[in-house]
């Protein structure tokens, strides 16, 4: 039932409304002549404390509250990708063609377009017994992506009324009766509540990889579908970027990017670039396969808690499709300080640095939406979908004991640090290997030893104890120098710097560098390990330290990494060659001259 | 008809509480009558029933509790525009103070104004040539970008942003262009400085000043960036002038902000200041950019001082997540006589890569770009080694680094406040530093471009 209060109080983005008592807990209401749009998130007797998603300025007390009866929902249905919306699904480009370039208050709009047709294509057949979760037809909504319409959650029965056909997506296409004889019909379109985790059958553990095209990633510390990572860096050390390159090269079927008080320009990047992109595998536009929701750091602030559970919502309909789906959030940190700023208009009693105490548990609700997982559907079908969750954290000052990181760290089992000292010498990506790890490296050491290539789990731990024993010989070397090393270990240097600047730094804005294919990933690893492995045993052989470094193959396996990947392969393979060659020519040469 | 109240109940620092109000909205203006007729302006923060907590916007002196009347005025702050602004200087508040007449308002325009629809936004692209080598050449400027720089007390920033706004031109454009400048709460002299040279250079005519000098209410300065982003925006999106905008000091800001909030007695931030400081700030940051349907746009130049050069601190550190990227001033290369002290390394521009390139700067300008911060980072590394082991025990290569570092500064950054070079000069400079190492070294720049560009060495 609809309640209608009046406003009391207005402290910036919270206002408190008597005459409440009716309206349930995390109810959407109108307040105000603007009918602005808000969300109870207290109750206290018959007053409702309520946060407002758009600017109260101008709002008095005395005017009007009224509840909607029915909790933040987001509209599910075709016509949702290629969208940029804001935090509570608000379609920003019909606003802009609505009031113009700047967000004015009360926009009353609904989040997809109710009149556009879509042509349906019925699957499930007349008489068939439907499930939840069931496809029930689909909907080319891109050329790349089909829309599948399920059987909405808490509707089984028999499929009695199901026709093709060109309809809006509020127009009915089935009907179902119910085991208790009652009909119930069904449109494209289904509203859910975005608090609420959307139902599945059961959760699987996370066990193929997610390729992402980013070498240090998907070599180093690799993520899985339906993981969860976390990117925390200071400013300028490349976090958007990251992000930006998981959104256009991870290979998974539908990305939701949230851009989350963030900068605007970085939206309109993403909005201006990634029609332009193509996909590797279908050659199609990466938008097509993109929603994007942003809050940018000018909008209401209030709007910024919402817009995190608005993206996962979304991200979990196509899950549930049978879809892998990729959420990116930048930053949570944003989204942290806006927990933080209505905490403290609530007047609560403060945790660490001013924040909530219930932060760590909003944010693990948050990350374990994430998941590779069985969907509904009928009991003797299958299928699997997974949200893979990486957020961004933004922490004060590069500190990382900053709460949002510390709370963070404790959910998400992939850690990427980016460190402001690779960012000043222009390394990107900026990632640490020395600090940052992925737990689910076991599992996908298993898979990729299978799958990619035998030999791969020593590849990476061989490229890791170089790293490692790089920053140990630079202490030695800035206690004593250079020159006081022993040749194996200068070579041991050399290798190392191979693989941060042949392999582990990657240019995103290089148009064939900016993604490399798992198979040209582990070849180039193998040509520079191949180069560590061999050299070794040409010094041991009695090759002088020098003339190895001035081989001439060096400054092609540099190249690797700017070569096309129809050529690579071969490039690589040719190249392998030559450092056998030239190794073996060092070493005659060597006994040459002992003659 | 308006209605006055004679009910303050508390007047502490730059907070009044009023009671017994009816129908108040929250967020607008409100005008104090002294007893002694003068009038001071107040915004609604808080209503509360019929407790209204008010921010005075002016210093709270002579309030009277028993014959100060308060009014409220049924608007939010706003002030007028019109094109007429430029070449005139206001006082924080918006008043002239240049004893010429009021403006004659084209517009009432708020001065929060409205956020930017993200969908509206148009990409900043056209590259802005400065004049300035580490900027122009490493961390280049674009139209619609905020940069600010990060500088200490005692850094030559003025000179910089006034040698930024005497130079800043669009290649091979002739655009209306204009600059709206906002002194926050700094000296006299320096705004004077500002005034001075943009008299000097004749730039005067197109800009609009907003003075809140360090004697003016600390309060006033809240107002002083909003009022100036106000005339920003109307020139920019409904004059479709190109508009640079510099905001100095942004810490004087932050520390007026961060007196309300401890007056309100809300729960403090890092160092004291507000939780919302990132929120707040952004609000004013974010209004520069350029939007699709105008041809205007705003680029914007906010300057703070650093307490301590200490980039960790909350203002620079909030600043920096908001701005897209940023110039940081250097005091060691300051003593060593480099001008402008830019300390290229932890400087970044996040846009440089959409205003550079074949068409826009020159095809070898991105290469180049990343091979000098490369080896001016190296070089720097080897001086490092250099002052803990003596040169005796650099390699040869490393010894070559070193000298690339010392002659990047002198040559490269080191320009003077006067020298306007163009980006062909600028990147001639940078090929010859480069020429100082050898080829195999140039990893980051295609070779066909080595071919074209490099300076053949004399056999």
């Amino acid at each position: 039932m609809a309640s209608i209060g009046t406003i009391v109080k207005i402290a910036g983005p919270l206002v408190v409304a008597k005459g409440m008592r009716d309206a349930n807990m995390f109810d959407m209401v109108h307040v105000g002549e603007q009918r602005l749009i808000g969300e109870i998130i207290e109750m206290r007797g018959d007053r409702a404390s309520i946060q407002v998603y758009e600017e109260t300025s101008g709002l008095r007390p005395g005017a009007q509250v009224v509840s909607t009866g029915a909790p933040l929902s987001v509209e599910l249905a075709p016509g949702i990708l290629t969208m940029i919306f804001d935090g509570i699904q608000r379609p920003l480009e019909v606003m802009r063609q609505m009031v113009g370039s700047c967000i004015t208050r009360g926009i009353e709009v609904t989040s997809l377009d109710h009149n556009k047709r879509w042509d349906f294509v019925p699957v499930a057949k007349v008489g068939d017994k439907v499930y939840p979760g069931d496809v029930l037809g689909t909907v080319q909504e891109t050329s790349i992506i089909t829309h599948r319409i399920l059987c909405p959650v808490g509707v089984e029965g028999e499929l009695v009324k199901i026709q093709p056909g060109q309809f809006t997506i509020v127009e009915p296409i089935a009907t179902i009766r119910k085991a208790d004889g009652s009909e119930v019909t069904v449109q494209m379109l289904q509203r859910w509540p975005v608090r609420k985790q959307r139902p599945y059958k059961s959760k699987l553990p996370p066990n193929t990889p997610m390729v992402t095209g980013q070498r240090v990633i998907d070599t180093l510390f690799p993520i899985s579908r339906g993981g969860t990572a976390a990117v925390p860096g200071p400013f300028g050390s490349g976090k958007t970027v990251v992000q930006h390159q998981l959104a256009k090269w991870a290979d998974v079927d539908i990305v939701v990017y949230i851009g989350c008080g963030e900068r605007g320009n970085e939206m309109t990047d993403v909005l201006m670039e990634f029609p332009e992109l193509k996909d590797p595998k279908s050659g199609k536009s990466i938008m097509e396969r993109t929603v994007l929701i942003a809050n940018t750091s000018d909008m209401p602030v209030a709007a910024r808690e919402a817009c995190i559970y608005t993206g996962i919502t979304i991200a979990e309909y196509f899950r549930d499709m049978g879809y892998n789906v990729a959420i990116m959030a930048d930053s949570t940190s944003r989204w942290a300080e806006a927990l933080r700023e209505m905490s403290g208009r609530l007047e609560e009693m403060p945790g660490e640095e001013g924040y909530p105490a219930y932060l760590t548990s909003r944010l693990a609700q948050f990350y374990e939406r994430a998941g590779k997982v069985k969907t509904l559907c009928s009991p003797n079908e299958d299928r699997e979908g997974s949200i893979s969750a990486i957020g961004a954290v933004s922490p004060a000052g590069g500190d990382m004991s900053d709460p949002v990181v510390q709370s963070t760290l404790r959910i998400v089992k992939v850690y990427w640090e980016l460190s402001s000292s690779l960012a000043y010498r222009r390394h990107f990506p900026a990632i640490d290997w020395l600090n940052s790890y992925s737990l689910y490296l076991d599992q996908i050491k298993e898979y990729m030893n299978n799958n990619v290539m035998e030999g791969w789990g020593d590849l990476h731990a061989e490229t890791m104890a170089i790293l490692q024993e790089e920053a140990e010989l630079q202490e030695i070397v800035q206690l004593v120098g250079y020159d006081s090393l022993s040749a194996s270990d200068r070579l041991k240097l050399e290798a190392a710097r191979m693989i941060r600047e042949d392999y582990l730094q990657q240019n995103g804005f290089d148009e064939v560098d900016t993604y490399t294919s798992l198979a040209k990933q582990v070849a180039m690893l193998d040509l520079v390990i191949s180069f560590s492995r061999r050299s070794h045993e040409a010094l041991k052989a009695g090759a002088r330290v020098e003339d190895i470094f001035a081989m001439k193959v060096k400054e092609k396996i540099a190249r690797a990494k700017y070569v096309p990947e129809e050529e690579a392969l071969t490039y690589i393979k040719n190249t392998k060659q030559e450092l056998e060659a030239e190794l073996a020519s060092l070493l005659t040469k060597e006994a040459a001259d002992n003659d | 008809m308006i209605k006055e109240y004679r009910t303050i109940q508390e007047v502490a620092g730059p907070l009044m509480l009023v009671q017994g109000v009816e129908g108040v909205a929250y967020n607008e203006l409100g005008e104090i009558e002294l007893a002694d007729g003068s009038i001071r302006r107040c915004k609604v923060l808080e209503v509360n029933g019929s407790n209204v907590l008010v921010q005075l916007f002016e210093s709270s002196t002579g309030i009277n509790l028993e014959q100060s009347k308060v009014r409220f005025l049924g608007k939010s702050q706003d002030m007028p525009v019109s094109e007429d602004m430029l070449g005139r200087i206001f006082s924080g508040m918006g008043n002239p103070i240049d004893g010429g007449p009021n403006i004659i308002p084209d517009k009432r325009l708020d001065i929060n104004g409205l956020p930017m629809n993200p969908a509206a936004r148009d990409y900043p692209s056209e590259f802005i040539q400065t004049g300035i080598s580490a900027i122009d050449g490493l961390n280049t400027l674009v139209r619609g970008q905020k940069l600010p720089i990060f500088s200490g007390s005692g850094l030559p920033h003025a000179k910089l942003a006034a040698q930024i706004a005497r130079q800043a031109k669009v290649l091979g454009t002739d655009s209306k262009f204009a600059v709206v400048f906002a002194a926050i709460g700094i000296t006299f002299e320096e705004a004077n400085f500002f005034i001075e040279d943009f008299r000097v250079t004749g730039a005067l005519d197109r800009t609009v000043l907003f003075i809140n000098l360090a004697n003016d209410p600390a309060i006033e300065r809240i107002s002083t960036p909003r009022m100036a982003l106000t005339a920003a925006e109307y020139l920019a999106f409904d004059k479709d002038m190109h508009v640079l905008v510099i905001l100095t000091d942004i810490t004087n800001y932050a520390e007026a902000l961060r007196e309300v909030s401890s007056a309100r007695k809300e729960v403090p931030g890092r160092r004291g200041y507000p939780g919302y400081l990132y929120t707040d700030l952004a609000t004013i940051y974010e209004r520069a950019g350029r939007r699709k349907d105008s041809k205007g746009s705003i680029t914007m130049i906010p300057i703070l001082t650093m307490p301590e050069d200490d980039k960790t601190h909350p203002i620079p550190d909030l600043t920096g997540y908001i701005t897209e990227g940023q110039i940081i001033l250097s005091r060691e290369l300051f003593r060593k006589g480099v001008m402008p002290p830019i300390d290229v390394l932890p400087s970044l521009s996040r846009l440089k890569d959409k205003g550079i390139g074949a068409g826009k700067t020159r095809e070898d300008h991105a290469g180049t770009m990343n091979q000098l911060f490369a080896a001016y980072a190296q070089g720097k590394e080897a001086k490092e080694l250099m002052t803990i082991l003596g040169e005796a025990a650099l390699s040869e290569l490393d010894l070559l680094y070193a000298r690339f570092a010392d002659e990047f500064e002198k040559r490269y950054v080191s320009q003077g406040f006067d020298t306007d070079r163009s980006i062909e000069e600028t990147l001639t400079i940078g090929w010859e530093l480069l020429s100082l190492l050898p080829t195999t070294e140039l990893k980051r720049i295609r070779p066909e471009f080595i071919e074209k560009y490099l300076p053949k060495k004399a056999q």
